[in-house]
């Protein structure tokens, strides 16, 4: 039998080759487009388009890298960077399976259980968004009626309440101070909101690791 | 080949790569259960696992259906199930999307037919801007996973606090966003309170699940709770919002 560190190298080699496959994988369609059609870009448009978006987006693409790998292991992270919705739907999904099946994150069966867990869930993704394309005649009058739409605005809040009672409960020591912060800054705050929850993910995960380190060092409070 | 944001031809491009993308999920979920296997972990464990992963993403994934039917209206039906089929969220391609658009000088959401340069300059623009985590996530994540083991091997307590941080400065920020539009109450705004509100709906319905599995000692109970929890919390946005809108 392979050792666990035999299977991690195996996992990152794979990671690595489906990885930078992914990135040009996805810029086919818009050179595709260009050959098919005959199409030049609009050089301004791309050049002034890209400037406004890319910076921001890669800023926190590179932060977000940095913080999700330690919590969506090897598999888990090689998944979720290509499939996206990481902090909406995978990282919840895994932090739920390894809950459900009282495993350690950091545990090889932890590595294999958030890769299961992330995996299903694109799977399953991809198939409903495919079944949503086919249908989308039918379904459009339903899915985008006024009165499903507030269910479909408050995913987030509904996700977390769940997943937040489980987690501060089992991890209430730790979880007083960011949780304090946290509210203080996006009640006080206005620029902070849902469209910013994201750029603030890293800064609660620094603000925790920061003061659990002191407790833990400094204190008994942990023991 | 004359364009169409519908055309016939982007379905085929579109699917082809989402295909891709489905192979790399079917990929590592045989190659994790295979190493379950060699491990000797319990076959009732990978199930409950796979089937209650399946079962909560369903919400999540008809929410992204939604995001897709919205973009459509102005990028046809093709990109956006692409883009959000792969790294894309509903905020990002629109801002995306708005940015390429206003740099030619056309208005996101206007409707107006886009022609194929045009097309294909907001393509470009969706994509490359996001593509940093899946050529990062290769380069830097096995470095960043051996430094998690090595603090494992050397503190195996900080090695745990340091991963239940991780996961709770994550929550803290959500339940901070969550409580984002509470101060707009004191001026008579009482919309601010429907996230808190669906947020303690869904944590309710969690905690009680918890308590009745423990009293009853019915594992099943806490297998569908989260999906519970965020259907229920999500349903209940629905009064809430005819309520305090």
């Amino acid at each position: 039998m392979r050792t666990r560190e035999e299977y991690l190298n195996s996992v990152h080699r794979w990671g690595k080759i489906w990885g930078f496959s992914m990135t040009a994988v996805l810029l086919v369609f818009p050179f595709a487009v260009c050959l098919i059609f005959g199409a030049v870009p609009n050089w301004r448009g791309l050049g002034f388009g890209l400037l406004a978006t890319a910076p921001m987006y890669w800023a926190v693409g590179i932060i977000e890298t940095f913080t999700y790998i330690p919590m969506l292991g090897a598999g888990g992270s090689y998944l979720s960077f290509v499939t996206g919705n990481i902090s909406n739907l995978k990282l919840p999904v895994a932090l739920n399976a390894l809950e459900q099946n009282n495993v350690k994150a950091n545990s090889e069966e932890g590595e294999i259980i958030s890769t299961i867990a992330i995996a299903v869930s694109s799977i399953v993704t991809t198939l409903i968004i495919i079944l949503g394309v086919i249908l989308i005649v039918p379904l459009m009058p339903v899915l985008q009626s006024e009165a499903l739409a507030p269910a479909f605005a408050q995913i987030l809040p509904a996700l977390f309440g769940g997943l937040g009672v489980v987690f501060i409960s089992r991890n209430w020591k730790i979880a007083i101070a960011p949780v304090i912060l946290m509210l203080v800054l996006f009640i006080l705050v206005p620029a902070l909101n849902s469209g910013t929850v994201g750029i603030m993910v890293p800064v609660g995960v620094l603000f925790t690791l920061g003061v659990t380190r002191l407790l833990y060092k400094k204190t008994s409070f942990l023991d | 080949m004359e364009f169409s944001v519908n055309s016939p031809v982007l379905f085929v491009l579109a699917a082809i790569i989402i295909l891709i993308v489905l192979l790399q999920s079917v990929f590592f979920l045989l190659k994790a259960l295979k190493r379950a296997r060699e491990i000797g972990m319990e076959k009732s464990m990978l199930r409950k696992t796979i089937r209650t992963a399946a079962i909560f993403t369903i919400m999540p994934a008809v929410a992204i259906v939604v995001s897709v039917m919205t973009l459509s209206k102005d990028l046809g039906l093709p990109l956006p199930w692409l883009r959000l089929s792969v790294v894309g969220s509903l905020s990002y391609e629109t801002i995306a999307a708005s940015n390429a658009e206003s740099a030619m000088g056309l208005v996101f959401g206007s409707g107006t037919a886009l022609n194929a340069s045009e097309y294909v300059t907001i393509a470009l623009v969706m994509t490359a801007s996001i593509l940093v985590g899946i050529w990062l996530v290769p380069l830097v994540c096995k470095r960043q996973l051996g430094g998690m083991l090595k603090m494992e091997a050397k503190d195996k307590k900080w090695s745990e606090l340091f991963q239940s941080s991780l996961f709770i400065g994550m929550i803290s920020a959500f339940v901070g966003y969550v409580f984002c539009d509470v101060a707009g109450v004191g001026g008579g705004n009482l919309s601010g309170l429907i996230p808190v509100f669906v947020f303690f709906v869904s944590a309710i319905v969690m905690a009680v699940a918890g308590i009745l599995s423990k009293k009853t000692g019915w594992r099943g109970i806490t297998d569908y709770a989260l999906p519970a929890s965020l259907i229920l919390g999500m349903a209940s946005a629905i009064p809430l919002t005819a309520w305090l809108s």
